[in-house]
């Protein structure tokens, strides 16, 4: 079981999510772009400064800040 | 919204939705959607007005209407701004939501994006909560076509139980069926089974408590479906205009409180707490959205977006995307400068020589000296300059800008840049309204509705007017023409004022950042708030359309400003350059008491006094610098830049004066309008009164410290 969290994943890696540690308006804001558990993400590109970083959710791309993207924890 | 005539200047100013019926008999539809899906050029086929699409999500800030005849009959058409779901996190998605639920439309079209289609589901079944009504219009297949992403909307229908057409937005042909099914949709009724989200077996149970209750007090007013949930959900936001469409509180209505507490506690006893109960309703829209794409879409998972990836590669990488954007910005700024060269020398002569024309025939019917000067050296001299001056940089800037925004590209700059805004405690959408800024500063401050945290808005509002405006570009133009590239029209020559005004600007963009730190370590106290930025997919601009539309916009706009705020200002300078109180002008007298103040910031009484009088509008500040000096000296025939430099030069410009003029037309309070965008988006007279001390503030002191030490050394 390999459990991390997303920011951990490298351009090109795919995970599903595992749980969103992530609390209130953020946590809901991911849930309806479809972000829940046993979605699969691919971690697709890294901004120039690192952070943020696009992933592909359900058909879409989205950024996010490295302080929202650790508290998802994916396998 | 975006920037057009009707969404910059004071059309900017929202003044809330006034919906307007022409009859009685008028359906109202509203037209929702995620950001981004085409939904606003639905809008603008459809009704034939012209809001702006730009591709990026945030877009659409306000709600706008228009009339869509079909059949013979009206149709009110209102463009919600985007959102992904109808429990709102944003003062935007509030909007949508509260239009949805409790401006009681007619029917609902939920426009969807072909290339996204599951995501975009969960609106459509959120939708379908609040009313049976609804059509789903499935838009830019074409591009779903070219991306091999198949969509079987007749399967879509029939598990939806709602109609689904197919449309390419751009064109008008597919959207005619798409009225056609909403008109049948609102004649007929529908086939009487949309679809209804189901709940995990406890949630279903409390809503069963609840929604006979609901049902039997206010009837069809609102679904009781809905309203169940939202009561279960305890969503005290809703309260206020939810009494309001109601007439009642109904937080307060004691029968109904009764039933909620029993449900919450029979949810307690299946383990669900309020906290989770939301999750679960979330999860049920998504996976169910999940479960209806299932055979309807067909794709290939592997190379349906690689092309999108290779451009956001090239775009947003470590090595290449600071300086795309850098280059972008000083080619975009090259072309304006040398396109509006020719252009505006051509209308400078022709509407001077128009001048001339004028002064002839005011001779001819013998006018008096006074109605002369009034008219012809006041108001139409100001008119002329502004418009052969502002014109035509607009004119190219704008649709080039608009062109960029309609690829997609403007979020990959907030990706890129949003590290460094997070360091300031700031949010990285605010490139986005600082991009919206460079065309019209009261447009940028609307567009600030797109960042969802408060504090982070407000530093966004406080510092969008240091992005000069096109009220402000071609000031800094021609004042970098002027003197320091030099008149002659060249290929070095325009290049080296794009580099100069692409510095210009990154002065501007590096104090943006430098206030917005202050203001997060001071007034604006806080730490970086939770950020999730849509990179839409890349879309082919319809370039001819763009061009076209931006130019015609862009006159009408200048030309209209010209006769509302120019025309005006140029008589009241003619009137203080003429009227005499004691031994002076007034304009003498006021330029003489600024003078020495201006002076220390490397500028004089004139400049000062300009910048004071162009509060209206950032156009009419050279205007009013030429008129004030040709006022106190000899007449000088001014046809073209070189004319005017030594105009200034007789006036005792030197190159101090220039830069610190420029430093100060980039840093000084916003513009009339701006005020009143920022009064109305805050809702507060001390932040719009900080809006303007801020960048004054800034401006004193960089003007001050610069003219100082230039001094020095010379």
């Amino acid at each position: 079981m390999n459990e991390k969290s997303l920011n951990e994943l490298n351009a090109g890696q795919t995970a599903r999510v595992k749980k969103l540690l992530l609390t209130g308006s953020m946590r809901r804001r991911l849930q309806d772009i479809g972000l829940i558990e046993g979605t699969e993400v691919e971690c697709l590109q890294k901004s120039p400064g690192g952070d943020p970083v696009a992933y592909l959710i359900r058909g879409a791309v989205i950024a996010l800040r490295s302080e929202d993207s650790s508290k998802v924890l994916v396998i | 919204m975006g920037l057009t005539k009707n969404s910059t200047g004071l059309n900017a100013v929202d003044t809330g939705l006034d919906l307007k019926k022409f009859l009685p008999e008028d359906k109202v539809i509203a037209l929702a959607g995620n950001p981004n899906v085409g939904k606003s050029t639905v809008f603008n086929n459809l009704t034939g007005l012209n809001q702006h699409t730009g591709n990026w999500p945030g877009k659409t800030v306000a709600s706008a209407q228009g009339v869509c005849r079909h059949n013979g009959k009206n149709f009110i058409l209102v463009d919600l701004p985007g959102t992904y779901s109808l429990m709102p996190h944003s003062a935007e998605e509030e909007v949508a939501r509260d239009f949805m639920c409790f401006g009681s439309p007619d029917a609902a079209i939920v426009v969807c994006d072909a290339t996204c289609l599951e995501r975009n589901l969960n609106l459509v079944l959120q939708a379908l909560e609040i009313t049976p009504n609804v059509v789903v219009c499935v838009n830019l297949l074409d591009e779903a076509k070219r991306k091999n992403i198949h969509i079987d909307l007749d399967m879509l229908s029939l598990r939806l139980g709602v109609p689904v057409i197919g449309t390419i937005a751009r064109k008008k042909g597919s959207l005619n069926r798409l009225m056609q099914a909403v008109d049948t949709l609102i004649e007929k009724g529908g086939n009487g089974k949309p679809y209804q989200v189901k709940y995990d077996e406890h949630i279903e149970e409390a809503v069963g408590l609840l929604a006979p209750l609901i049902e039997g007090k206010f009837g069809s007013k609102i679904n009781p479906r809905w309203l169940a949930l939202r009561l279960l959900e305890d969503d005290r936001a809703l309260s206020e205009p939810l009494s309001k469409f109601l007439e009642v509180d109904v937080f307060e209505d004691r029968e109904i409180m009764q039933q909620l507490n029993l449900a919450w506690q029979r949810l307690e006893q299946g383990g669900i707490t309020k906290e989770n109960l939301r999750d679960r309703i979330v999860c049920a829209l998504v996976l169910t959205a999940e479960k209806i794409c299932k055979g309807v879409i067909t794709y290939d998972k592997n190379t349906y977006n690689s092309r999108d990836r290779k451009i956001d590669k090239l775009l947003t990488s470590k090595s290449t995307g600071f300086p795309i954007m850098i280059l972008m910005l000083m080619v975009v700024f090259w072309i304006t400068i040398s396109g509006a060269n020719y252009p505006s020398q051509a209308l400078a002569s022709l509407l001077f020589w128009g001048q001339d024309r004028l002064t002839d025939l005011f001779k001819y019917l013998g006018a008096p000296e006074w109605l002369h000067g009034a008219v012809v050296l006041g108001v139409y001299r100001v008119m002329a300059w502004v418009v052969s001056v502002m014109l035509p940089p607009m004119a190219i800037f704008f649709p080039m800008f608009t062109l960029l925004e309609d690829l997609g590209y403007l979020p990959r700059v907030a990706f890129n840049l949003d590290k460094y805004f997070k360091k300031c405690s700031a949010c990285g959408k605010q490139a986005l309204t600082m991009a919206m800024g460079f065309g019209c500063n009261a447009a940028g401050i609307v567009g600030c509705r797109i960042i969802d945290s408060p504090r982070e808005r407000l530093i966004a509002i406080l510092t969008n007017n240091f992005v000069p405006c096109n009220g402000r570009f071609p000031t800094l133009i021609a004042i970098l023409t002027m003197f320091f590239v030099g008149t002659a029209a060249g290929l070095f020559q325009s290049a080296l004022s794009a580099v100069l005004l692409t510095l210009v600007i990154i002065l501007g963009v590096v104090m943006t950042f430098a206030v917005s730190k202050i203001l997060s370590l001071t007034i604006l106290k806080g730490v970086p708030s939770s950020f999730a930025l849509e990179l839409p997919p890349y879309r082919k601009p319809q370039i001819g359309k763009v061009i076209v539309r931006s130019i015609f916009d862009r006159t009408l706009f200048v030309l209209g400003r010209a006769v509302v705020v120019a025309a005006p200002a140029g008589l009241v300078i003619w009137l203080m350059a003429n009227i005499t109180v004691g031994d002076y002008t007034l304009l003498a007298h006021c330029s003489n008491v600024l003078d020495p103040f201006g002076r220390l910031l490397g500028m004089d009484g004139v400049i000062l006094l300009a910048f004071i009088l162009g509060f209206p509008a950032n156009e009419i500040v050279i205007p009013i610098i030429i008129m004030s000096y040709m006022a106190t000296g000899t007449l000088v025939e001014l046809e073209d830049l070189s004319s005017l430099r030594q105009l200034l030069a007789d006036n005792g410009w030197t190159w101090i004066t220039a830069v610190s003029t420029m430093l100060f037309s980039l840093f000084h309070w916003p513009c009339s309008t701006t005020c009143l965008t920022i009064r109305k988006e805050t809702g507060s007279l001390k932040w719009t009164a900080i809006s303007m001390a801020v960048p004054t503030l800034v401006g004193l002191v960089v003007c001050f410290i610069f003219a100082n030490i230039a001094r020095l050394f010379l």
